[in-house]
């Protein structure tokens, strides 16, 4: 019995800070969707005003077409997963994960039964009579899940529950919550910094930053169509050339750089003469080889010096000399043989046109910065 | 002790051993063992001393027992005691609370202020204070009165009531501070778990919070209870005939009857127990030794 969450021009003001700004969504149910973005974004905020610990100082929750405005976290068809999971120590596995079950007043007998599914839910069958400080980290995480769950929640509010786990666990964690959210049907709403998961385990991702909603969309179209400059750089690895748009042709955007005039897809419409950036994506960027003598300047050519190289394993980072935001990555896979790339001295870089994205300049942090 | 010695050397080590062992022997453990040894012993003219008569005895301890009075009222400064304690952990419970889950960073160093000022003063002028706040021409009678609470004064003073209220308020700190440590090591996170799960403020309070805080409670309520059990001067400042305390009486023996044999051993009843009573407290209420020790 999962039910979806509406935003309606959700804003949070704390004093002089506007914590979330304007936000509207829908969240469907059923749907495993991310809230990602850098620490004081606003994501937590939004948990908080979905879970009811806050109330909205503009705009409306609803959950399932009810208005919450007024209803405390206490008695919303949510529960909510702590980024510490703020398990009770005192209290056994079963004990916890009946907490929810007990408040109900739902008596021994059922309650046990139900706890126990929950435990078989989680794969942790045996552990009801433990106590939690004797549970692994990734243990805790699964009765941390079965106690929200115990409680038959429409909508399951996770705030990056999975942060304080090694690499190896957070990985199996990521597939055994979504192996839990298909079984289960629950609505997931799902916080983090870390585009990884954002990425890997969502439905839908919702892409935040200073408390405004960037972009929503799955994971595809955030990495292969980004429609802000923050979530071109902040979803995975992007090279930035800040220019001023020199000519527009179609779809297409010409921007003069210091690296020369550069050509990109243009989705949002830029105007010429305005300041905006054209993003390349490492991997998209490949070696250009000399020009034939006498050839005419080849379109979308950055020549610039090597600084160093990163072995990754699957692949190998190149690190060109940049403009001031930092410098030009080129991603070549690792095949044995030596990279396309020298590892050092001057490089030729090209990439194709539709494969780079022109936007709007501002809305990146380190520009306000 | 090897540690001590190699800090300190050998003749600083043997200095404040020697003044430790000194402190605890001399002026604890001796003076307790000189007192339990007077109690055994019927009160004589000095020139009797050391007589035939100076024997060791139980007659002090059956006193207690055969004076119905005495006995009354040490039964009633037990329970006094125990009400006592009962009325500071109602009173201190939400403010330490307040002061560990609710109260921010900005506001606690004041409020705790608020709470230790009043205590810069001496317990006895506190008392005082209240015997003129309870006084039948005193301002709470005057507030009372212009309220409409009441039709004529009241005769608060030398009641069960004044001495109880008096107790309550020189006691709070000692309770105050052991909850408040225990509380404030409670993550804020599981209160609010609690309440997502659906549960209501008791609910939470019964079992989330004060569990958490039990060993802070016993230690705040152990600690009330002995001072209350033990004190002297708010029960003959606010006390009367009606609110006599044990401690009085024993007082009465040692300075007025002048037979200290009789006021040791009626002070080691006292001490036994209170003693026994909070063993049996911590056993109802499933409170360890090691949790107090916390």
């Amino acid at each position: 019995m999962s039910q979806d969450v509406e935003l309606d021009r959700v804003t949070m003001r704390f004093g002089e800070v506007t914590a979330v700004r304007d936000v509207s969504l829908t969240i469907r149910a059923g749907e495993f969707f991310s809230f990602l973005g850098p620490s004081g974004c606003g994501k937590t905020t939004i948990l908080r005003l979905i879970s009811g610990f806050m109330e909205p100082s503009g705009g409306a929750v609803r959950i399932g077409g009810r208005d919450m405005r007024g209803i405390g976290p206490n008695r919303r068809p949510t529960a909510l997963i702590f980024q510490n999971l703020a398990l009770f120590p005192l209290m056994t596995v079963a004990e916890n994960i009946g907490f929810g079950l007990e408040v109900r007043g739902i008596g021994a007998a059922e309650r046990r039964r139900r706890v126990d599914a929950l435990l078989d839910l989680v794969a942790l069958p045996e552990a009801g009579r433990k106590k939690v400080s004797e549970l692994s980290g990734g243990q805790r995480q699964r009765i941390a899940i079965a106690r929200a769950l115990a409680v038959e929640p429409s909508v399951l509010l996770l705030d990056e529950p999975l942060s304080a786990l090694d690499l190896k666990l957070r990985q199996h964690m990521r597939a055994e919550l979504r192996a839990i959210q298909r079984r289960t049907g629950v609505t997931f709403i799902y916080i983090t910094h870390d585009q990884g998961e954002a990425l890997t385990m969502s439905d839908r991702i919702g892409v935040m930053s200073g408390g405004v909603l960037e972009q929503v969309g799955d994971a595809r179209s955030l990495y292969d169509a980004p429609e802000t400059a923050f979530v071109a750089s902040f979803v995975g690895e992007n090279n930035r050339f800040p220019g001023t748009v020199a000519q527009l042709d179609g779809g297409m955007a010409a921007l003069d750089t210091p690296f020369g005039r550069l050509v990109g897809r243009n989705p949002r419409g830029v105007r010429q003469g305005e300041r905006a950036i054209l993003f390349v994506r490492p991997e998209r960027l490949a070696p250009a080889g000399n020009p034939p003598a006498g050839a005419p300047p080849a379109g979308n050519v950055v020549e610039s010096r090597v600084t160093h190289q990163d072995f990754e394993g699957a692949f190998v980072n190149t690190f060109l000399e940049g403009t001031g935001s930092g410098p030009i990555v080129v991603q070549t896979p690792h095949t044995g043989a030596p990279p396309p790339v020298p590892a050092d001295g001057p490089a030729r870089l090209r990439f194709e046109a539709a494969d780079a994205i022109v936007l709007p300049a501002g809305g990146l942090a380190d520009e306000r910065g | 002790m090897g540690e001590v010695v190699r800090r300190y050397g050998p003749w600083l080590s043997a200095l404040i051993v020697g003044l430790v062992g000194f402190w605890i022997v001399v002026l604890v453990v001796l003076p307790q063992l000189m007192m339990v040894d007077f109690s055994f012993r019927p009160m004589l003219p000095p020139a009797e001393l050391g007589g035939p008569q100076d024997v060791y005895t139980l007659r002090n301890y059956e006193t207690l027992w055969a004076n119905t009075i005495h006995r009354s009222i040490f039964f009633q400064t037990i329970w006094a005691s125990a009400l006592v304690t009962a009325c500071t952990l109602a009173v201190c419970y939400p403010i330490a609370y307040f002061m560990a889950q609710v109260a921010d960073r900005k506001t606690l160093p004041l409020l705790v202020l608020l709470l230790i000022i009043p205590f810069w003063i001496n317990e006895l002028l506190r008392t005082f204070a209240w015997y003129v706040v309870l006084a039948f021409n005193g301002p709470l009678n005057w507030l009372l009165l212009s309220l409409g609470l009441i039709d004529a004064p009241e005769r608060w003073l030398g009641t069960p009531g004044a001495v109880i209220l008096g107790m309550v308020y020189v006691y709070i700190l000692f309770m105050v501070f052991p909850i408040y440590n225990a509380m404030e090591s409670l993550d804020r996170n599981q209160v609010e778990a609690a309440r997502d799960l659906g549960a209501s403020w008791t609910r939470i309070h019964r079992r989330v919070v004060i569990p958490h805080a039990k060993p802070g409670i016993a230690v705040g309520c152990i600690m009330t209870f002995m001072l209350a059990a033990g004190s002297y001067a708010v029960p003959s400042i606010l006390g009367g005939p009606n609110s006599r305390w044990f401690t009085e009486i024993i007082y009465n023996w040692f300075f007025e009857g002048g037979n200290w044999n009789q006021g040791a051993a009626y002070a080691f009843i006292l001490l036994i127990l209170c003693v026994g009573f909070i063993l049996l407290m911590m056993r109802l209420f499933k409170v360890g030794l090691t949790d107090v020790a916390k």
